[in-house]
């Protein structure tokens, strides 16, 4: 591993590519230049042939999303880059936009002219307000550079780009809920088909990608899809990843690694566990993703190893826990999370994510009976499959893996009429 | 007989919200689009929160129904209904921050400012609430005061902000 370069991490601490002139010093917009040289189709082609999956959570192939965008110029057609970071444990996009906002830039830039989409919204979390700020000002002296406008480059193509800040929900990171938002109403998601290549912002053509899925963009581009196929597992799990790691480690943040790095291997980039416990679980792709115990530790993070194993890579948003840890009472923190984030729209999701909240706290606090396991699942079954979104699915995840892989914990909550695990102090007096 | 118009006395957006507001349109093909913006905005100008009449002066301006304006409102976490303190601290305690003691903090400010969550300070100075992940999950416990992250908190770096609060 030692070999690896960062890729998407490789200006991160550096300031001056902050501007223009720094990024561009940097190799930057070169991508983008190359890509205007080239036929739209050409650019999809080379995107898919990397392999490249989405970054934000489902993985799905951005080559193969681009080209779903109808061809011809009856309708405009438009870029919404998913910057809603909001999957408890994520921060990676975040680093991406701070750190480095023309590599964010550049890949919507690129992107749009693949699909010929003359307008490009960042669609960012209303949290963000730094992130925000520092792409602000990146737009704003990309216009007066002449990368965006009237002639991206000089080559004739015109694309705006616009921030457009959302106000703290969580289904807004959901595409279609995201673009409810970004057209002004409540984020409820819609009803799929029809898809957002062919109705989305605003009845037009659409496309949705996440900030880091479109900041590997200029580098396929610049190096090629072979160089890039070259990082990875294997042809399914291509690239370099972001891995976001918080919890029990000695170093929480974001790492960049090939695809399918191991968990221990992370855990040991993070300097180890906190405190030189014992590690008793993870998650290993933020809140929706079913948590997996300590002797999964060799697992290769990627997506297809990930979901063999019975959980996701998701966001690749990775939360570790020691020893130390009720899982009874980390799960029902995730259940009030999709409990006050569902949207409300359908009933097995909205009533379900509360219930799960009620059954898993009085679990907690030792008024849970012996039936509670049973009735988690129950609900759990009730929910899947049956909410327009995913986030009915993604409220489940743990639930059903807190019942599957640590049902013991569950056992003696009920039987000691407590939770078995003393309440932690964080800080000593005085700290 | 001459029937005048009845005079209804309405709150709007001072002028340079608007002009500011009116930027921000051009960057939508439709009206509604402008919506969040302009609640940002909005909340803003009249001092963190968003009491009926701002929500009718919004919706005035985008020419929408204030029963509209007022639906997304209440779906909004970042939207409040009800007055905030002249700082408004949001405190992450998603399972990332409650691993690294996020409940200390909640203590913590509980204790320093003598009310509970969502209630505002005597002196109308401070309100605090809990917060889902802020996604700064690396810098845990952490708390958003007003528009700035602080992070790494412990129960003594919290007494010290609050300090630094007029």
């Amino acid at each position: 591993m030692a070999a690896f370069e960062p890729v998407l991490t490789r200006n991160v601490g550096k300031p001056e590519a902050l501007s223009v002139r720094g990024y561009r010093q940097g190799g930057g917009y070169e991508g983008l230049a190359k890509s205007l040289k080239m036929e739209p189709d050409a650019v999809i082609e080379e995107v898919k042939k990397s392999g490249l999956r989405g970054r934000g959570g489902a993985g799905f192939s951005a080559g193969l999303k681009w080209s779903f965008i109808p061809k011809g110029k009856d309708k405009p057609k438009y870029l919404v880059c998913n910057a809603d970071e909001s999957e408890p444990g994520t921060f990676k996009d975040r680093l991406l936009m701070e750190h480095d906002p023309h590599q964010l830039i550049e890949g919507c830039a690129i992107c749009c002219w693949a699909v010929s989409a003359a307008t490009c919204y960042i669609y960012i979390r209303g949290e963000y307000t730094q992130a925000a700020a520092t792409l602000e000002r990146a737009l704003k002296e990309a216009y007066e550079q002449g990368i965006l406008g009237d002639s991206v480059m000089g080559s004739g193509f015109k694309l705006d780009m616009y921030v457009h800040r959302g106000a703290g929900a969580y289904i807004c990171g959901e595409e279609t809920g995201m673009l409810e938002s970004l057209e002004g109403k409540r984020g409820q998601p819609r009803v799929k088909p029809p898809f957002p290549a062919v109705v989305g912002a605003f009845g037009s053509p659409t496309v949705i990608n996440n900030v880091e899925t479109l900041c590997n963009v200029p580098h396929i581009i610049v190096r090629g899809a072979d160089w890039y196929k070259g990082i990875g597992t294997d042809e399914r799990n291509t690239g370099p990843k972001l891995y976001a790691i918080s919890g029990h480690v000695e170093r929480p943040g974001t790492y960049e690694y090939p695809i399918g790095v191991t968990f221990r291997e992370l855990l040991d980039g993070a300097g180890g566990m906190w405190k030189g416990r014992t590690l008793k679980a993870f998650i290993p792709g933020g809140a929706s993703a079913p948590i997996l115990k300590a002797d999964q530790i060799d697992i290769k993070m990627d997506f297809d190893t990930v979901a063999k194993a019975g959980s996701m890579l998701g966001s690749a948003a990775v939360i570790v826990m020691d020893e130390t840890t009720c899982m009874v009472r980390s799960v029902a923190r995730l259940s009030k999370f999709f409990n006050h984030e569902s949207c409300g729209q359908c009933t097995p999701c909205r009533e379900g994510t509360n219930w799960m909240e009620l059954v898993l706290k009085r679990l907690e606090h030792g008024e849970g009976t012996e039936r509670d396991a049973q009735l988690l699942l129950s609900i759990c079954k009730n929910i899947g499959g049956n909410s327009l979104c995913a986030l009915g699915d993604a409220a489940i995840g743990p639930v059903k893996s807190l019942v599957d892989r640590f049902p013991e914990e569950i056992h003696q909550h009920v039987r000691d009429r407590a939770c078995p695990f003393p309440k932690q102090r964080y800080f000593s007096n005085g700290a | 007989m001459s029937v005048s118009e009845p005079q209804v006395k309405r709150a709007v957006l001072p002028e340079a919200a608007r002009a500011e507001l009116d930027e921000i349109r051009k960057r939508y093909p439709t009206n509604e689009a402008a919506l969040l913006p302009a609640l940002h905005i909005a909340q803003r100008e009249w001092g963190g929160w968003l009491p009926d009449e701002a929500i009718e002066a919004v919706a005035h301006e985008l020419a929408l129904a204030p029963a509209k304006v007022y639906g997304v409102v209440t779906f909004y976490d970042l939207y409040h209904q009800k007055p905030v303190g002249r700082h408004r601290i949001r405190v992450c305690t998603n399972l990332s921050c409650q691993l690294r003691g996020s409940e200390e903090i909640m203590e913590t400010l509980h204790q320093e400012l003598g009310v509970g969550e969502d209630e505002v300070t005597p002196d109308g100075r401070c309100s605090f609430i809990h917060f889902e992940c802020l996604g700064s999950c690396d810098t845990a416990p952490m708390m958003m005061v007003d528009e700035e992250y602080q992070e790494n908190l412990t129960p003594n770096r919290v007494r010290q902000i609050l300090k630094g609060l007029k």
